[in-house]
């Protein structure tokens, strides 16, 4: 008579090892060169791949388990939203310019993510590696998806969200966020986990998303509140991949190190640029503010930068380039960018507006130095338009960086009453940036950065040839969904929706 | 400094005059003057008179500018590319010098209605 065995349990060890190190295998009739081609010529030098630490173990069974668990708790919770009127809870209607503008440049670069990773999980050639981008592509368009869920219950109410994904491709200033992904994407494997899973996870993603998450909570956005409880234990493992995938790259051979060293002082100059727009979501677009722009970077990027990089000083890497440059931005960044939205409002699929008293008090209060003397003339120059009954725009094309795709609209490190220009001649044309961190980044490859599809030059090439209808038609913009929002239908059908359940 | 690349990497400009029908592209920045705040992109072709694009272009996108209506034209001091460069609004784009994607800049000194003074 045959004995029943019960199966063995495996303890957590074993298992990590059954289901992720032992999927790999020797290959026979190929060699490894055809079968991981684009893993050599960034230059990076892997003596042993099995050297990846994984400290999170986690092997695709229980991962399956626990995302499909905060799926169910997130879609229950969404669901109530959608049920109960839950965009009526938020502060006011203003707060929705802030998660439009998450759903345009934001959730979009979730999925440019989420393609990332299933491509570099492809090219890597250690099975460690390969399982971690796997998990995190699958994250990544879980992120995108429930975001698009979480805001397409606003969408039947406010105008704006409809046609984001056109707007990503298409409208000028999703260009900073999309030309940022595509810049890594068309990268090696290696840069592309320096960029996105280093510099943007683990160095910059707290300043995007703690202050949009705690944004939507301050704000009532039960909807972006709960995707950002959902994704934060993602995001915890992402910015570990990030971590252990800088020091593997450094461990494996010293050559790595100056090769690492450039991609970071590359991405980490690229996502300060692209956080601008998040500088301006914190300081102008919250009706109820979390904290500064100043203050969160004090916290994120002085606070954690400087411990980052004291613990990386022992593999030899300093601190990214152009830190110092940053520095200097922080207190005018957000005003120069609102400023500059406001004035181009007739082109964005979102709403913007002037400071409100209240507003005013709160920015010189948290700018004493730089907002009062600099940025308060020409946001009073604004208001002044508006209250004769006029409006404040600025009708002319901007120039573009060359590489951000900003409007070059900041000022020189140290002189807040100059725009900075820089241009760069090459192979017989002018580039232009704004600012030194730009143009290296263009000097570094410029063969690259020509290439780029910058929205102004672009709307005068052909088909559109500078038609401005014809391009408000290309990028799927309706009037409705752009300019001042005292005179928005939002603003009267938030008030209107808003009365009625009051009196109900 | 090259791109690393696993192959032959040569890939033509976007911008490229070429792509203008015979037109370039110009910008041009009133230094101090942030109202308006990036400099402004010109269209024009390289024959066309340079103070026409000056007329047509530029002064009314400047023109919301509280200090537009003080500028002195003939006390404007003007750069190209850092250096000192006078331009003649009667000659054209070319002949006055002004590549594709060429900036020129131009201060007004003494007008500093909405942004302090260089180096306040
Ligand atoms: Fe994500
Ligand atoms: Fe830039």
């Amino acid at each position: 008579m045959d004995i029943k065995k019960t199966p063995k349990k495996l303890n957590v060890k074993e298992k990590y090892r059954l289901m992720t190190r032992d999927l790999a295998w020797e290959p026979s009739y190929r060699d490894e060169k055809e079968i991981y081609p684009y893993v050599d010529y960034e230059g990076i030098k892997v003596h042993d791949w099995s050297k990846w630490e994984d400290p999170f173990r986690l092997t695709m069974d229980a991962y399956w388990k626990y995302q499909a668990e905060k799926e169910r708790k997130y879609y229950a919770i969404i669901d109530a939203h959608a049920q109960n009127n839950g965009h009526l809870n938020v502060t006011d209607a203003r707060y929705l310019t802030a998660i439009k503008l998450f759903l345009q440049g934001i959730s979009p670069a979730e999925y440019a993510s989420h393609r990332g990773f299933a491509r570099v999980g492809r090219e890597f050639a250690g099975v460690g590696p390969q399982v971690a981008c796997q998990m995190q592509s699958i994250d990544e368009i879980r992120h995108a998806q429930t975001q698009v869920h979480a805001m397409s219950n606003y969408n039947k109410f406010y105008n704006g969200f409809k046609d984001f994904a056109s707007q990503r491709d298409r409208i000028w200033y999703n260009s900073v966020p999309r030309s940022f992904f595509d810049d890594a994407m068309s990268a090696g494997p290696f840069e592309f986990l320096i960029a996105i899973g280093f510099s943007f996870e683990y160095v910059l993603t707290n300043l995007l998303f703690v202050p949009f998450m705690s944004g939507a909570a301050y704000n009532g956005d039960m909807a972006t509140c709960t995707f950002g409880f959902s994704a934060q234990s993602d995001e915890a493992r992402h910015m570990t991949l990030g971590l252990e995938c800088i020091k593997f790259m450094l461990e494996q051979d010293p050559d790595n190190i100056p090769i690492v060293q450039k991609w970071i002082d590359k991405w980490f100059w690229r996502g300060c640029r692209l956080l601008t727009l998040v500088a301006a979501m914190m300081d102008y677009m919250l009706p109820k503010r979390v904290m500064s722009w100043r203050e969160a970077w004090n916290i994120y990027g002085v606070e954690n930068g400087n411990a980052l990089f004291r613990d990386l000083a022992r593999y030899g890497i300093k601190p990214p380039m152009h830190w110092d440059d940053v520095e200097k931005s922080i207190d005018h960044t957000s005003h120069q960018i609102m400023l500059g939205l406001y004035q181009w409002k007739f082109g964005t699929a979102f709403h913007s507006w002037t400071p409100t008293a209240s507003d005013i008090e709160w920015l010189k209060e948290k700018y004493p130095t730089t907002f009062e003397k600099y940025y308060l003339p020409r946001w009073e120059y604004a208001i002044a338009q508006k209250e004769a009954g006029g409006e404040y725009n600025n009708f002319g094309l901007p120039k573009l960086c060359q590489v951000c795709q900003l409007p070059t609209l900041f000022t020189e490190p140290d002189d807040p009453t100059q725009l900075c220009h820089r241009e760069t001649d090459y192979e017989g044309e002018k580039y232009h940036f704004c600012s030194d961190g730009c143009q290296h980044v263009f000097e570094q490859e410029p063969e690259k950065y020509v290439q780029a599809w910058l929205p102004m030059p672009a709307l005068m090439q052909e088909p559109l040839k500078g038609d401005l209808a014809a391009w408000m038609e290309w990028v799927s913009l309706e009037p409705t969904a752009a300019g001042e929002y005292a005179s928005s239908e939002d603003k009267a059908n938030f008030e209107k929706w808003r009365k009625q359940v009051s009196t109900d | 400094m090259a791109v690393v690349a696993n192959g032959e990497y040569k890939f033509p400009s976007r911008d490229r005059v070429e792509n203008y029908y015979g037109h370039q592209l110009l910008f041009a920045c009133w230094d101090h003057h942030m109202l308006m705040a990036a400099p402004f992109m010109l269209f024009g072709a390289p024959d066309q008179k340079l103070g026409d694009i000056i007329e047509q272009q530029l002064k009314p996108l400047m023109q919301p500018d509280p200090d537009f209506d003080k500028i002195d034209w003939d006390a404007i001091e003007w750069t190209k590319s850092g250096e000192p460069w006078t331009p003649d609004f009667n000659k054209t784009v070319k002949e006055n010098g002004l590549v594709h994607k060429e900036q020129f800049r131009f201060k007004t000194p003494g007008l500093s209605t909405l942004v302090p003074p260089q180096g306040e």
